[in-house]
């Protein structure tokens, strides 16, 4: 049986909110943990400020152990450090945590690749005025880096919502969860349909963000 | 022939600003990029150093602000023994060299002011500290008026000019020009010139260029040295080495230079029309031609037409 409009309407609401809140709660910290594995994996790696083949290879070891694993594996998979850690591995707060650790590795590489494309003319150019190697790294490497940056991030944010909606599937909540509980498990299409236009306007609001904030960082 | 694959500048003691003694640099794989090289730039002056792509110059200069630190040997600048430093102190010591590069390396992320102010600013200035002297150094490049602006949108010329204000905003003794005007066309590359004789002349700023342009040495150097294959082959005063060069290497350069300057194409004009004799200007144009200048190919050919024909 259907229900009411009125009943869904709130759920759906909510969902939507929760959806929200895990993509951004994931993006800030993956943002900040992968900025540093990404940092590292550059600095360290043949040629880099501060190279060191044993830190490069572990890391990058890692990131290609981790980021092949299916999100709905890493998440069950995860389950028993995540209970661990927040008590609970049901939950949109609980979901948090493993989608951290996978977006950490994907924003790791994004960050790699994109601090590798800077001119090393420029690094050149610090160095030669005395600049320490904490200082290129922070002050000259990402800001030359920020406007592919911005557009690596933005499809970083594109893939976590995607992602929020396959933890909403194994114990997360958001619109994949209702999708879930409403949609599919109560044969309500409405519930489907909603829940489809609610993920294409995010994904929509994320690309025009993002797109928006790297033709400021890159002026054009 | 005092220049003449001689072993050292002759500088003055005391007089020197970068002294390089027996300095080689290996790379990984055995490649020797530069191979026992001395070098004395005394200071207050412009010391060029010309070679092939290849000939290991490029090295030789980030040798001198240890940016490549030397497989052997030791370089002093101001009589700081840069070798002996460690990261910390070189980083300090670099400070008082500028240097600028072909590509201009500028921060595309930061204004023109942001560039100028950046070593400024690592270096421990104040925000204001940092902008006035910022823009200080670039009105001395005449600049100023684009301080807002970003590096993209500034000409090659411009940008050459905001790296050199860059260069110079810590008040360097030393600056050092890898191929500063190669990427420019001949206009800018004069202007550039220009800027660098006044940075010279006016800042007191010791200055090393590298290039493969021998006109580039010919305009604002002193002495020059010649490299190939990671050693020094020749040295001198410019006008002694130009005049009479000795090594291949060096007298393709000045080859090079001869073909490259149009004023030469009316030389035995000029000598006809100054009346001088006849035999001294073959004896002139055909000295020019041992030093492989074919400047005047097709007016000696013309001339050996005439005077088959009169002898005929």
């Amino acid at each position: 049986m259907q229900q009411d409009w009125d009943v869904l309407w709130p759920k759906i609401v909510d969902a939507a909110g929760e959806t929200v809140y895990m993509v951004l709660a994931t993006l800030l910290f993956a943002t900040l943990f992968g900025t540093a594995v990404g940092l590292a994996l550059y600095a360290t790696r043949k040629g880099g400020v501060f190279q060191n083949r044993l830190v490069f290879v572990t890391l990058s070891f890692l990131v290609n152990v981790i980021r092949p694993v299916p999100a709905l594996i890493a998440i069950v998979i995860l389950n028993p450090l995540t209970r661990e850690l927040m008590g609970t591995a049901v939950g949109t707060d609980a979901v948090i945590f493993p989608m951290t650790v996978i977006a950490t590795f994907g924003v790791a590489r994004i960050v790699e690749s994109n601090l590798v494309g800077v001119e090393p003319g420029v690094i050149e150019a610090a160095r030669a005025m005395g600049t320490s190697r904490i200082r290129i790294l922070l002050t000259v490497l990402v800001p030359e880096a920020l406007g592919p940056l911005v557009l690596g991030m933005t499809f970083m944010l594109v893939a976590l919502i995607d992602f929020s909606v396959i933890a909403g599937t194994v114990g997360g909540g958001g619109v994949g969860n209702l999708a879930i509980t409403h949609g599919y498990l109560r044969f309500d299409d409405r519930v489907m349909a909603v829940t489809v236009l609610i993920l294409i306007g995010l994904v929509q609001a994320a690309q025009l963000l993002g797109n928006m904030l790297s033709r400021k960082v890159l002026r054009r | 022939m005092s220049h003449s694959s001689s072993r050292s500048d002759a500088v003055t003691a005391g007089q020197e600003m970068i002294r390089l003694d027996a300095v080689a640099k290996e790379f990984p794989g055995g490649v020797r990029a530069v191979d026992a090289v001395d070098l004395a730039v005394e200071a207050g002056s412009v010391y060029g150093i010309v070679g092939h792509s290849g000939a290991g110059k490029s090295t030789l200069l980030r040798l001198i602000n240890l940016l490549e630190r030397p497989t052997t040997g030791s370089v002093t600048v101001g009589g700081q023994e840069l070798t002996t430093l460690g990261e910390r102190q070189l980083r300090t010591a670099r400070r008082d060299i500028g240097m600028i590069f072909q590509q201009f390396n500028l921060f595309r992320s930061r204004t023109v002011l942001g560039n100028v102010a950046f070593p400024l600013r690592q270096s421990g200035s104040s925000r204001a500290e940092a902008r006035t002297k910022a823009l200080e150094a670039l009105r001395f490049v005449g600049l100023d008026e684009h301080a807002k602006r970003y590096p993209e949108q500034l000409s090659g010329g411009q940008r050459q000019r905001v790296g050199i204000a860059r260069a110079l905003a810590t008040s360097p003794r030393v600056l050092l020009c890898d191929e500063a005007t190669s990427a420019l066309d001949p206009q800018t590359t004069q202007e550039v010139l220009e800027l660098l004789r006044r940075v010279n002349t006016e800042l007191g700023v010791t200055i090393v260029v590298i290039t493969h342009e021998m006109e580039v040495v010919t305009a604002i150097c002193d002495r020059v040295a010649v490299m190939e294959d990671g050693r020094v082959v020749e040295r001198g005063e410019v006008h002694e080495v130009f005049t009479r060069p000795q090594h291949p290497t060096t007298q393709a350069f000045v080859r090079a230079a001869l073909h490259a300057s149009p004023v030469l194409g009316l030389l035995p004009g000029l000598l006809r029309e100054h009346g001088v004799d006849a035999a001294v200007a073959d004896s002139v144009l055909a000295q020019l031609d041992a030093n492989g200048t074919e400047f005047a190919s097709a007016e000696r050919t013309e001339r050996n037409q005439r005077n088959q024909a009169v002898s005929a």
